[in-house]
């Protein structure tokens, strides 16, 4: 499946109707810099669309990441919290959580849109 | 502050050739962070050697018959018997033996020295000294002539020295040579900082500060020098344990809360805020270091609990980059600070465990 992109910089891909695969973009990771810590949530979390389910922190700041979809945390990658620097290293492979029971998604955009979308900013 | 009213030093357009990422910073236009990124600026700097900008600091000449006495009565620290080309720092305070600002003090003679004031707070420190002059003596801000380059770490003085002769880089910590050729210009260069590395900082004209810099990039690349920015200028000085004015001392802040005693001469005759000090003796409440044990990063401005009672805030707070480790400093009452014991911080509203400790986090190997 493609992946799709939120206005909020966070990358979903739909493994199908109702499960997906949520991280943060490249766009997000390099505006963010060196990341060292991340905060995430547990398996069973109701998470919502529009809404903080986890936060990254660089040695400057902390960010919020929000969900782009409502539905619940089946499994999260808990790699990310030993290695927060894999998300500078490969945003599209370090996923934060798998989610299932999905019942509503943010206005997601296409590569393609995102890319103009982020040139705009 | 309004965008317009930003300054630029005379290294803005430096900056941008180097990949500065520019941020708006106490009333100027300066870079966070290069290319690089933060946590390699810092690395570098304990491990070779970097190079910040800092032109936004401010220098005022106090100068005349009477700018010793007047420096002695401003200031907390004791200027009496400075050598000539000394360096000493000190914070400023007001009747209430709060912070007005902290600086370094530097020594020309007997009838002139200079003083580097934190950018922010310029204007208000001028205006400070100059409605508490008395005798002969006059105040000068000279900040608008004068660039600063801050040039730190092991490799530091090695670079330095394909600039300069060696006998024109002053042996001593804390102290300066105040006329050296450097790239054609007449600079200043002093051996401080605020790393916790050795180092130097370069006082030179406004507009030779952009021939300067290129010329030690290229002296200090192939040793590892990497162009910092604010970012790492932050992280580097709190892994060391330096305050920060506006973090660890204000104007409510005294700088025995802060734990800068040394820096208060309680013997000088007198000095503006000593008897507001001394009643204040001993603090109700004192700076103490946490190194963080459980998960995340505590930030400034977080509540900090012992045993369930909240007994102060964090006034700065951190991931260091070169320990590897979670660090703030937090303001709290004093009978609390027990030096080991765990206390927890508040963390976006989870309470996070630490452990209290000095707050020199990082001691230079």
């Amino acid at each position: 499946m493609a992946k799709l992109f939120s206005k909020s910089h966070e990358w979903v891909e739909m493994t199908d109707e109702t499960t997906a695969v949520i991280g943060l973009t490249d766009y997000a990771q390099k505006e963010l810099g060196g990341l060292v810590f991340v905060n995430l949530p547990e398996e069973g979390d109701d998470i919502t669309a529009g809404e903080t389910f986890a936060d990254v922190e660089s040695v400057k700041a902390v960010s919020d990441v929000i969900s782009p979809v409502t539905g619940v945390v089946s499994e999260v990658n808990e790699e990310l919290l030993d290695a927060p620097e894999s998300i500078n290293e490969a945003p599209y492979e370090a996923w934060f959580v798998k989610v299932s029971d999905i019942t509503e998604k943010e206005e997601l955009l296409t590569e393609e849109e995102y890319d103009a979308f982020v040139a705009a900013l | 502050m309004a965008e317009e009213q930003l300054k630029r030093t005379s290294l803005y357009e430096t900056h941008l050739k180097y990949g500065g990422k520019i941020v708006p910073f106490a009333g100027w236009e300066l870079p966070v962070q290069y290319d690089a990124g933060v946590i390699n600026e810092h690395n570098a700097v304990r491990t070779a050697a970097g190079m910040f900008d800092v032109s936004h600091m401010g220098e005022i000449i106090c100068k005349g018959p009477d700018a010793l006495a007047n420096i002695n009565m401003l200031l907390t620290n004791d200027f009496t018997g400075m050598e000539d080309g000394h360096a000493r720092y000190s914070p400023m305070c007001n009747e209430n033996g709060g912070v007005v600002d902290d600086m370094i003090v530097y020594k020309k003679n007997d009838y002139e020295y200079m003083m580097v004031v934190n950018a922010a707070n310029k204007e208000k420190d001028f205006r400070w000294m100059k409605n508490h002059q008395f005798g002969d003596v006059e105040f000068l801000d000279i900040s608008d002539s004068i660039s600063q380059i801050s040039l730190q770490g092991p490799k530091a003085i090695t670079i330095l020295k394909k600039l300069v002769s060696e006998s024109d880089i002053p042996k001593e910590y804390y102290t300066c040579n105040w006329s050296v050729d450097m790239c054609g210009h007449d600079v200043t260069i002093s051996t401080t900082g605020y790393t916790g590395e050795d180092g130097v900082e370069i006082y030179a004209p406004w507009d030779a500060a952009p021939a300067i810099w290129d010329a030690l990039y290229d002296a200090g690349k192939d040793e590892g020098l990497l162009t910092c920015g604010l970012g790492a200028r932050d992280t580097l000085r709190l892994e060391a344990g330096m305050p920060l004015y506006g973090h660890e001392m204000d104007d409510t802040i005294t700088p025995r809360e802060a734990l800068l005693s040394v820096f208060v001469k309680m013997d000088k005759e007198d000095f503006i805020g000593k008897s507001a000090i001394e009643a204040k003796t001993p603090p109700a409440r004192k700076k103490v270091g946490l190194e963080v044990l459980g998960r995340g990063i505590v930030r400034e401005n977080m509540d900090v609990y012992k045993e369930g009672k909240k007994i102060g805030r964090t006034t700065s707070g951190t991931m260091c980059p070169y320990i590897k480790k979670a660090v703030a400093c937090a303001l709290i009452d004093s009978e609390e600070r027990v030096l080991g014991e765990e206390v927890e911080v508040d963390v976006r509203g989870r309470r996070i465990k630490a452990v209290m400790c000095k707050s020199q986090f990082y001691t230079k190997g």
